[in-house]
């Protein structure tokens, strides 16, 4: 069973946000960009508020502002005034154009607008890339992935020889996984382009000088040269039939691996095989010895979570790492649930737990908190894994969250959970197994303080 | 920083002659405007109705932007905490939302059993023709509840075209209810949205009075409540924008005048407290225990500012909040604290309400109308701020540049209003001015730097 089992006509407590969001989050991992919806001001505004208290970093993101009468006549004149500010206010190397289901509606032709303003306009101009992200179609998963591949399909190109480089589409992960990930890159000698590339962007430092667009991002020299790479490491498996990986494929022959989020050991040790084959360098002794720690970790922790019963959401590769993590340390996912719907989540789940796992999970696509809810109560879980929506969940059933993934709305440094790898493994099992023992220790009359 | 050209207009320095000052206009393309839009003005004001559903009809963003943002507490039902959408997807858009809207406010209302619905129409809703009129006229046949459309198109004008919407849906709940019972010494309160609990401090102070109060609108808002609102002698309306066209409204058809008031700060609330009582002028004793009230609040709470006062005094601050209402009696609070207010700025402020703000600053303040995050930086570093009151977006502004922050805005969760509320507005100052973090931000270290004497100050 993978649709909603209920099937209610109303959304309630939606677990998926909207796709123009996820295009604005996939446009600040550039170097130098600023997004841009072609909307009315009110989409810009709410999406920044969203991601701002996430992040606790400026996100700036410009809108068309249209009003009444663009929305008859059509937002053109507006989206090139727009562009005109942003470019005099910013200087942005690139500005990146989502639409909105407003202007998808009224069907504004954006490729059109903006060939007219190539035209139009003399003097500065920024790169332009859009994608079209109607929030009636998909999530912001779609929004995301729908933007890379927009981002390589007007900027990546094949110039002479093949190089040895990499290129890393990791998704939509955390600004700490992202900085894992270079460093393992940079641990195999692989010299490579991550993107997006939000480790910096979105995970600033205290700054001097206010800067305007946040300074780091996938460069757009790299970004150009992605066709000339050696292969292309892709993480996800549930995005539509097109992805940066299969386009850089498709156009220029780059081998294209696509693999699920590093998450607990088998994935990463996937993972890790790809980049040794790729880079014909040996796992660095670094990554030997933090597998190594984790095992013993997971072995010293183990009987404080067999048989231990999950719930389990987010975005759908996301509860797939998720899964494949909890089910090698005895954890049992019960319900694995997604606001999303590829299709693909069932199968993904059972490609990756099913040899792990008693008995398989409920997995529903196209789910909403209440749904959850509604499930999850009947199952008598003992954690809840997921971002911070699902606390209501936990308050109500009186168990712990553990927060990964996006928003985290309720806790300081979402921006700083490491998810992926060994050393991510590490860190969200800690999680998980002292969640376990503190609640066992709550709930004894006796006060343990040695556990 | 110069800002656009087409902004300049909207930028005011206080005591450069003449006052001018554009304001009320479509914000700027591509200028990063700090607003938002017309759904988001009509569901800040409905939102705190916990007794009535509010689904959003339209493609999810809008319903999963707003869910649970809001402090606004209720004493009882917590309908209002979910967020409800008809999630329309693209076949709905090319044949319709009208039969996924009816099928949905029909599953909601029996699922949840609402005092009322509130329907609110998003962009595309009005761009796809979806009649929500008649479906909520049907909806409301079958399930014998209010079913109210709010026209939110979020494109059909700005944030305070949304609170003429919320007016406009409340005015049909409005003089359906039973007035009888009502005392000739009750009020409404208009425009407080219980952030943090805040109307439950200000009913006490009306209650202590000997003033009834009729409906909270909105703040721990009952549909019930609201509907019977047109039997009180008087609306007290808070907020410059939010509520006014329903005061204005209830004046023309049910002639209840209304008085304008402020909850924060101390001069603004005692001064609330005093207008309501003088207006109930064949009842003295209301006066006389809004007096003792006033009195006994400020016994306790003028000793324990004066230890805010002294650590603050000479600090300087910038505000930019929604409405404007707000921000004069910010002006006041931070007067009071021995502070200067050396930038204010509104999303949704009139000239007049600006032209005022100029009589009340000093010299040099800017006064700036729907600004954006550069602006704002700009303004931020010229001035020197210690603190910036704002909302979450104003919030990584300040800190990047080594500021203080204090959130005034609709998502709060301190109470900022009454006497109370002024105190823990000192607090929440002093928390972030005084702490000692900043010493640690690059540009703190550099100005220090620069001048040794403000660091010695600052220690």
């Amino acid at each position: 069973m993978s649709k909603n089992p209920r099937n209610y006509v109303a959304t309630t407590n939606a677990c998926k946000l909207c796709t123009p969001l996820g295009a604005t989050l996939a446009f600040k991992g550039i170097e130098g960009a600023v997004p841009y919806l072609h909307g009315s001001q009110g989409c810009a505004t709410y999406m920044r508020r969203y991601i701002i208290s996430h992040f606790n970093e400026p996100i700036d993101i410009a809108s068309s502002s249209l009003s009444e009468k663009h929305a008859v006549y059509g937002g053109g004149p507006n989206l090139k005034m727009g562009l005109l500010n942003v470019t005099e206010k910013y200087h942005p190397a690139l500005i990146g154009i989502a639409t909105t289901c407003l202007t998808e509606t009224i069907g504004d032709d954006v490729a059109m607008f903006l060939k007219e303003y190539d035209q139009e306009v003399e003097g500065e101009k920024p790169l332009m890339v859009q994608v079209a992200t109607p929030s009636y179609s998909g999530s912001h998963m779609e929004g995301f992935h729908d933007a890379v591949t927009s981002v390589v399909k007007t900027l990546a190109s094949r110039k002479g020889s093949r190089n040895a480089e990499v290129n890393l589409l990791p998704g939509f992960v955390s600004p700490a996984d992202i900085r894992y990930l270079k460093e393992i890159l940079s641990d195999f000698q692989i010299s490579a382009t991550v993107l997006p590339d939000i480790s910096d962007t979105l995970d600033g430092r205290a700054a001097d000088v206010y800067e305007k667009i946040q300074s780091g991002g996938t460069p757009l020299d790299s970004i150009s040269n992605m066709g000339n790479a050696q292969a292309t490491v892709e993480f996800g498996h549930t995005m539509g039939s097109e992805s940066g990986g299969r386009v850089l494929k498709d156009r220029f022959g780059v081998e294209n691996f696509c693999l699920d989020m590093p998450m607990g050991i088998s994935a990463t040790d996937l993972f890790f095989d790809h980049l040794q084959r790729i880079s014909g360098t040996q796992v660095p002794e670094k990554y030997l010895a933090e597998r190594g720690r984790l095992v013993d970790s997971y072995v010293d922790g183990h009987k404080y979570l067999y048989g231990k019963k999950a719930i389990v959401y987010g975005e759908e590769d996301l509860v797939v790492g998720l899964c494949a993590l909890l089910a090698e340390i005895g954890v049992m996912p019960m319900l694995c649930a997604s606001g999303g719907k590829s299709g693909k989540l069932k199968e993904r789940i059972s490609a990756v737990s099913a040899s792990l796992l008693p008995e398989p999970p409920h997995v529903f696509e196209n789910m909403d908190f209440y749904d959850i809810s509604e499930l999850a109560e009947k199952m008598d879980p003992d954690l809840i894994v997921g971002n911070s929506k699902g606390y209501p969940l936990a308050k109500k059933l009186s168990i712990p969250l553990i927060r990964v993934g996006f928003p985290i709305h309720d806790r300081m440094g979402g921006q700083r959970i490491l998810h992926l790898g060994y050393r991510g493994a590490q860190n969200l099992f800690d999680l998980v197994v002292n969640a376990c023992i503190a609640r066992k220790q709550e709930q004894s009359p006796v006060g343990y303080s040695y556990m | 920083m110069e800002p656009l050209d087409e902004r300049k207009d909207q930028i005011h320095r206080t005591g450069e002659q003449p006052f001018t000052l554009v304001c009320n206009k479509d914000s700027l393309a591509g200028a990063v405007s700090q607003r938002a839009c017309v759904f988001c003005g009509s569901r800040v004001v409905l939102y705190p109705i916990a007794d009535a559903l509010h689904l959003v009809h339209g493609p999810i963003g809008c319903a999963v932007y707003t869910w649970d943002i809001r402090g606004a507490l209720s004493s009882g039902p917590e309908l209002h905490r979910l967020s409800f959408s008809t999630d329309l997807q693209e076949l709905d858009v090319v044949f319709g939302g009208e039969k996924k809207l009816t099928a949905a406010l029909l599953e909601l209302i029996e699922r949840h059993g609402p005092k009322a619905a509130f329907v609110y129409a998003t962009c595309i809703v009005g761009i796809i023709g979806d009649d929500v009129e008649a479906v909520c006229r049907e909806v409301e046949k079958k399930s014998g509840i209010p079913v109210i459309p709010v026209q939110s198109e979020g494109f059909k004008g700005n944030k305070r075209a949304g609170y003429t919407a919320a007016c406009n849906a409340m005015a049909r709940l409005i003089g359906t209810g039973d007035t009888e019972a009502i005392t000739p010494h009750s009020i409404n309160i208009l425009g407080d949205f219980n952030l943090a609990g805040e109307i439950w401090m200000i009913r006490e102070y009306f209650e202590r009075m000997g003033v009834e109060v009729v409906a909270n609108i909105t703040g721990d808002g009952r549909v019930a409540d609201i509907s019977r609102a047109h039997g009180a002698a008087l609306n007290v309306v808070q907020c410059s924008g939010s509520t006014m066209d329903l005061a204005r409204m209830m004046e023309r058809d049910y002639t209840i005048p209304s008085i304008r008031v402020s909850y924060f700060g101390v001069e603004d609330m005692a001064q609330a407290l005093y207008d309501v009582a003088e207006f109930f002028e064949d009842a003295p004793e209301i006066l006389e225990r809004a007096k003792d009230i006033v009195k006994g609040e400020l016994q306790e709470l003028l000793p324990e500012l004066a230890f805010y006062k002294e650590e603050l005094s000479g600090k300087k601050a910038a505000i930019y909040v929604g409405g404007t209402f707000k921000a004069f009696s910010l002006v006041k609070a931070f007067r009071l604290l021995g502070m200067e207010v050396v930038m204010v700025g509104s999303q949704t402020g009139t000239e007049d309400e600006y032209r005022e703000l100029a009589e009340i600053t000093d010299p040099g303040t800017i006064i700036v109308d729907d600004t954006n995050p550069l602006e704002l930086t700009s303004f931020l570093e010229e001035k020197r701020v210690d603190i910036f009151v704002g909302g979450v977006k104003e919030r990584p502004i300040a800190y990047k540049l080594g500021v203080g922050f204090c959130d005034h805005n609709h998502e709060r969760k301190e109470a900022l209003a009454g006497f109370t509320g002024m105190l823990n507005f000192a607090r929440e100052v002093h928390s972030s001015v005084m702490s000692p973090v900043w010493r640690f931000t690059p540009q703190r270290e550099r100005l220090d730097a620069a001048e040794p004497q403000l660091l010695a100050v600052n220690n």
